[in-house]
């Protein structure tokens, strides 16, 4: 439908288990910012993922007022805790 | 330079092999091992698991920079993933330079940039039979990641 926005989210780690899911696909109306997915991807599971996590929007760490594009792809990082 | 992740055994000697040549004084290693405690469990093993195509990529820039920084392209990352065992090796970073400053100095920013931006998680395996995803941010823990946090986010 035209003005719809369809991205994928990415959960991984904690987030994921808490959610039971790996992968959430949105459809956002246009002008949805990455702030309105992490609010969408929430709103399915208010507790399992704090209010404010780190995303990264196509494979780069964003900020939550960046617009998104269809087919782009978002991710709720955890803190990351590698080496 | 080269970063890789991994899920077999990371081979030190070969990646000393391919950092360095002989244009180099100096060669430094850091290695990450998975050790027996955390915070007062018993850990039998780590899994570790990653956002594989942000982890590579942001491994590279990190690279990239220490290469402005110190003036060296002579050095490799490989990151395990998967489950090791205790005393197994989970990162490994090769840098050599001309001479020993900055081959030290370029391994130790190295992992003090991927600790706080590269996408990888650990689930340590307790003695107990517990599991649990580590949290630096917690507690207790360097407050660098979350500092860093705050800038991104914004």
């Amino acid at each position: 439908m035209a003005g719809e926005v369809p991205v994928k989210a990415l959960l991984f780690a904690s987030y994921a288990d808490a959610y039971g899911s790996t992968e959430v696909p949105l459809l956002l109306v246009a002008g949805s910012t990455v702030g309105d997915a992490v609010a969408a991807v929430r709103a399915k599971a208010p507790t399992a993922i704090p209010a404010r996590p780190l995303v990264a929007l196509n494979e780069r760490y964003a900020r939550y007022d960046e617009h998104l594009s269809p087919g782009d792809e978002i991710a709720l990082i955890p803190p990351v805790a590698g080496g | 330079m080269r970063a890789a992740l991994v899920t077999r055994s990371i081979d030190v000697a070969a990646l000393i092999a391919e950092a360095t040549d002989h244009s180099c004084g100096a060669v430094s290693v850091f290695l990450g091992t998975v050790r027996n405690m955390h915070e007062g469990k018993a850990v039998t093993g780590i899994e570790y698991k990653a956002y594989d195509a942000m982890a590579v990529r942001e491994l590279q820039e990190i690279l990239g920079r220490a290469h402005e920084r110190f003036d060296t392209g002579h050095i490799v990352v490989e990151h395990r993933l998967g489950f090791l065992g205790l005393g197994e090796v989970s990162i490994a970073i090769v840098a050599a330079h001309p001479h020993r400053q900055g081959a030290m100095d370029a391994t130790r920013y190295a992992i003090e940039e991927i600790k706080k931006s590269v996408p990888i998680w650990k689930l340590e395996h307790y003695a107990d039979g517990t599991r649990d995803w580590v949290d630096p941010t917690r507690a207790g823990q360097p407050v660098e990641q979350a500092a860093y946090f705050a800038e991104v986010v914004g």
